[in-house]
């Protein structure tokens, strides 16, 4: 019976197919999906904040639209992936309660700092162009549900990552003093998006399995590579300066070449050093605490509507 | 008070002559919130005109490993296709 149910998910898996919550599937499979799904889930609603910062103070009331829609779309994105790991026998309830007690982490890009309004646009423009490279490959990812989620998030982001890089075009096209404030957001972002694809492939060590599962399509560098290629122009397009002075293109590659991202920096980001951490996670707690009467006010509500049907 | 509130599916209708078509769930009290949740979540870009949402509890579904014994039958049936007829050209427009 398992075999038969291990040889019909391998040659699913095989044939390029994709498996479905209901289907039978390794026990690792789904443990690695659901941490996965879930730390994409816990960071689309933690991105909510260092963005919702700024609504009060978007320069205009256009750009405060804009920046609603795209906070308002980030919890989406965060629903429709509890969508998909709780198509795994997980529940969303108890996927928050382990982002609250620090038993699952959210990608550590949002626990720096944004001082200025350009930090905005460099987030639309570096964050989520990072997070489209990184996510257009899992449109296609084996499971189901977490592709069908993708497709829907990709779709989105590319308005976010649009907004951002005209925020800091129409600053640069300003006074000494904006081009200036574009320039520092670039400087603070670059190297944090750049580590926002993982760890080198050689430190990687999931990388071949979820790989050989169709979790991943493409390893960590390749993605990092591509990254690259992409947003160089873009700098250049700005007149801005990526802080990279090893940065070039290398004509035998095809590629740029680029410099190597301070990675003790990345493992002290992973481990949640600084205060940044703890105040997301106290202000998300105290969200969920805040809507907790919301909750059970509507459950009461159903409830009495179902005893007097 | 736990109030985990149920599950819903959600099935969007994207314009009229289609059908509604599974896009997603929602966590809601009632139907009326989840219909609202629906809303919210997936018609944001107009992407809809109608919306249906199910308690997720209330879907029945065929078992995988069922698959076979449901489907197979149907594979050695071309003959239900019209394009297993050969027939002379000159009826081409049957």
């Amino acid at each position: 019976m398992t075999i038969h149910a291990q040889q019909r998910f391998d040659s699913l898996i095989e044939a390029d197919e994709r498996i479905e919550p209901d289907d039978w599937m390794p026990e690792e499979y789904r443990q690695t999906l659901v941490r996965q799904i879930a730390q994409h889930a816990h960071s689309e609603i933690i991105g909510m904040q260092p963005e919702g910062a700024w609504i009060s103070r978007a320069p205009s009331l256009h750009r405060k639209a804009i920046l609603i829609a795209k906070v308002q779309d980030e919890a989406g994105h965060g629903l429709y992936l509890y969508g998909a790991a709780e198509s795994l026998g997980t529940t969303r309830a108890e996927l928050l309660d382990r982002l609250h007690t620090r038993r699952q982490k959210y990608s550590s890009i949002f626990n720096y700092p944004t001082p200025t309004w350009a930090d905005v646009g460099a987030i639309g423009w570096l964050v989520d162009g990072a997070a489209i490279a990184n996510q257009v490959p899992l449109c296609r990812c084996s499971f189901g549900p977490y592709g069908r989620a993708m497709v829907r998030i990709c779709k989105e982001e590319s308005f976010h990552q649009r907004q951002g890089f005209q925020i800091l075009l129409r600053l640069t096209e300003g006074t000494a003093e904006q081009k200036q404030m574009a320039q520092e957001a670039l400087n603070r972002w670059w190297w944090p998006s750049v580590m926002m694809f993982g760890p080198p492939d050689s430190e990687s060590v999931h990388n071949a399995r979820n790989m050989a599962w169709g979790i991943k399509r493409f390893t960590n560098d390749e993605l990092r590579q591509g990254f690259v290629d992409m947003t160089v122009p873009q700098a250049e397009l700005l007149g801005l300066t990526i802080p990279d002075p090893e940065l070039r293109w290398n004509d035998e590659r095809g590629h740029y070449d680029f410099g190597e991202p301070d990675w003790e920096e990345f493992a002290r980001m992973v481990r949640g050093e600084g205060d940044l951490p703890e105040q997301r996670l106290r202000v998300r707690r105290e969200a969920h605490e805040n809507g907790a009467w919301v909750r059970e006010a509507a459950a009461a509500y159903a409830a009495r509507q179902r005893q007097a049907a | 008070m736990n109030a985990d509130w149920p599950r819903w599916e959600v099935f969007l209708r994207a314009r009229r002559g289609l059908s509604h078509t599974h896009v997603g769930s929602v966590h809601a009290a009632d139907g009326e919130t989840a219909l609202q949740a629906g809303r919210d979540l997936f018609t944001r870009r107009q992407e809809g005109i109608s919306l249906w949402v199910v308690p997720s509890e209330q879907v029945v579904a065929s078992d995988p490993d069922d698959q076979d014994s449901l489907f197979e039958p149907a594979d050695d049936k071309s003959f239900r296709f019209p394009t297993s007829f050969e027939l002379p050209s000159e009826v081409d427009q049957m």
